[in-house]
């Protein structure tokens, strides 16, 4: 999980983890069967790249070879990398297998 | 998995799938339904507020066990700026009524409850059962589904797609589009727990009554997006939405986004003392009817998310789901009764019952919204400033004269955008709207 976020650049708002708030949830990890897998790449398109930001999870980070990882332990399932990148076809997105993954009490 | 041969299979146990299900058991169709979560409801997330109208027409007496939250009997609606809001306040004691006509609920309770209803009416339900796939015959016609179940296979005259938004099952079958990122928006959302006591004097409330309050403005920092505090009875459901194409443009992460919905100075003394329970995530289809995919074909039938079925603009959701399910649950059981295949042209009857609701009237009057909202950014922005600004210089007492202050509220209109911008938004709307 990517751990350096970014109040999202709201002046007077401090920085915000999102490690703090997944902490919160309950998760049944398919452990070693990761449900969202990247292809491999040099360079990322800008949509891989924007989902450093963009997945609610925190759940893709850039290495320091500029390629984006993904660890999913903490994926709420929204689906947004998926649909961000359909055309680029990066992102290969499956859900968990039944009964794994996030289980939300309230939703 | 299953030997048997069923007369329906249902896949998911959201409201849309429930109600299918529940119409059609209770005519004494024999009906599998499956869902990937533990529990139904574990992987669903929504504000949440239950139109009663829609659910009563599939169980008349819901009220009487249904895991019911608050009754709305305000309204609010908050346009912001980074400072304050001007409100339209919709409070009346007419809500407190007999029948009452919406609800706050907790999502994962609630389908809960509802799945129970569905299997005492004789569903059978299968969970934490993904379907990967639809089985076909030699001719294309839908005749099941695979599971990631060991030999998971199933048989039926008719598959329902209940799905949701990420319907995978109707995308790689092919009878449906991938969504685009603009025309369907993520929202995040956080519960906040304090005693009842305390939401009651901060919402000036008395037993069950509830506030719902939806917000648009300078928190979504220029995006295609709104904001929403509803207040449940020891716990009060905040989140804010963007259009997924925005969000990755504008660089914003959901969590600061919601953050700093939190701390706006007009939404943190309703926050004050919360304990956060829970953050989750999930997507809306906003594209409405222009983004309505083909609806059903041999063998098969699409309801609630998968088939886009959302009124973006007065955020509802689930009423159109469970309408859409009824409907389906209802064209299966008349096609029954006549001894009638599931051909495509025989289910061209569900189309045409769903023209004769409110659902595709809606839908379809609202059509030009999306593209007119994802055009027209300065709705966000621009007007929401100039809206706050000029209640703030017509409400200061400074010295200066009313005449004054109108000429200058007119000139920061002026300013922030031309006359003839000004004339155009409100012609484009009054358009879209139509
Ligand atoms: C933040 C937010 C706020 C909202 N607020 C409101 C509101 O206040 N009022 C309102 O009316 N609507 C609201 N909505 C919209 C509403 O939540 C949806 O329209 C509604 O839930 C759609 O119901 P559905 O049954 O079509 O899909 P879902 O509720 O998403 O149910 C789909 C089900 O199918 C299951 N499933 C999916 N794929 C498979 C598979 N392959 N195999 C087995 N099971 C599968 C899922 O686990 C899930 O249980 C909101 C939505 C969001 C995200
Ligand atoms: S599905 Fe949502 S939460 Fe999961 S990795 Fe993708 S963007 Fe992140």
């Amino acid at each position: 999980m990517n751990t350096t976020e970014v109040g999202g650049g709201t002046p007077g708002v401090p920085p915000v983890k999102v490690e703090e708030r997944l902490f919160q949830n309950r998760y049944l990890v398919d452990a070693g069967r990761p449900h969202i897998k990247i292809k491999a790449h040099t360079t990322p398109s800008k949509a891989l790249l924007a989902l450093t930001h963009l997945c609610p999870a925190g759940c893709y980070s850039q290495n320091d070879k500029g390629q984006v990882e993904a660890v999913v332990d903490g994926c709420v399932e929204c689906g947004t990398c998926r649909v961000l990148t359909a055309k680029t076809g990066e992102v290969e997105w499956n859900y968990p297998r039944g009964g794994f993954g996030v289980l939300f009490k309230f939703g | 998995m299953i030997k048997d041969k069923f007369d329906a299979i249902v896949v998911g146990a959201g409201p849309s799938g429930n109600a299918a299900a529940y119409t059609m058991a209770k005519q004494g169709l024999k009906v599998l339904q499956l869902e990937r979560g533990e529990y139904p409801g574990s992987k669903n997330v929504q504000g949440a507020i239950l139109y009663a109208d829609a659910l009563e027409k599939i169980i008349p007496d819901f009220r009487e066990d249904a895991p019911l939250e608050r009754h709305v009997i305000e309204q609010r609606l908050w346009t912001m700026d980074d400072t304050s809001y001007v409100g339209m306040h919709y409070r009346s004691d007419d809500f407190n009524e007999e029948n009452p006509n919406r609800y706050t609920i907790i999502r994962a309770q609630f389908d809960k409850w509802f799945s129970g209803k569905v299997r005492e009416a004789g569903v059978v339900l299968l969970c934490e059962t993904t379907v990967t796939e639809l089985l076909r015959d030699p001719q294309g016609r839908v005749i099941g589904v695979r599971t990631d179940r060991e030999g998971g296979t199933a048989f039926a005259d008719i598959v329902i797609l209940g799905e949701g938004v990420n319907g995978l099952v109707g995308q790689r079958s092919g009878l449906r589009p991938e969504l685009k990122p603009d025309t369907v928006a993520l929202a995040v959302k956080e519960m906040h727990f304090l005693p009842r006591e305390v939401i009651e004097s901060r919402f000036n409330l008395t037993g069950n009554e509830g506030v719902v309050i939806e917000a648009m403005g300078t928190i979504t920092d220029g995006m295609t997006g709104t904001g929403f505090i509803y207040t449940n009875q020891e716990s009060i459901s905040i989140g804010i939405g963007c259009i997924v194409s925005d969000f990755a443009e504008s660089g914003r992460t959901p969590y600061g986004l919601l953050e700093a919905f939190k701390r706006h100075p007009s939404v943190r003394p309703l926050l004050e003392g919360s304990e956060c329970k829970e953050y989750a995530a999930h997507l809306i289809p906003e594209g409405g009817y222009n983004a309505m995919p083909q609806l059903f074909g041999d063998g098969w039938i699409v309801v609630g998310d998968a088939g886009q079925f959302v009124n973006a603009v007065h955020r509802e959701g689930s009423n159109l789901a469970m309408t859409t399910g009824r409907i389906a649950g209802e064209t299966v059981v008349w096609l029954k009764r006549r001894r009638e295949v599931a051909s495509e042209a025989n289910l061209a009857e569900y189309q045409r019952r769903l023209e004769a609701t409110f659902v595709m009237k809606d839908l379809r009057k609202y059509r030009r919204i999306p593209d007119f909202l994802h055009r027209n950014k300065q709705i966000f922005g621009t007007y929401p400033r100039l809206l706050t600004a000029a209640a703030q210089t017509w409400f200061r007492v400074d010295g200066v004269d009313k005449r004054a202050k109108e000429k200058q509220i007119f000139q920061a209109f002026r300013n922030g955008r031309s006359l003839p911008g000004l004339i155009g938004d409100a012609f484009k709307l009054a358009r879209s709207w139509r």
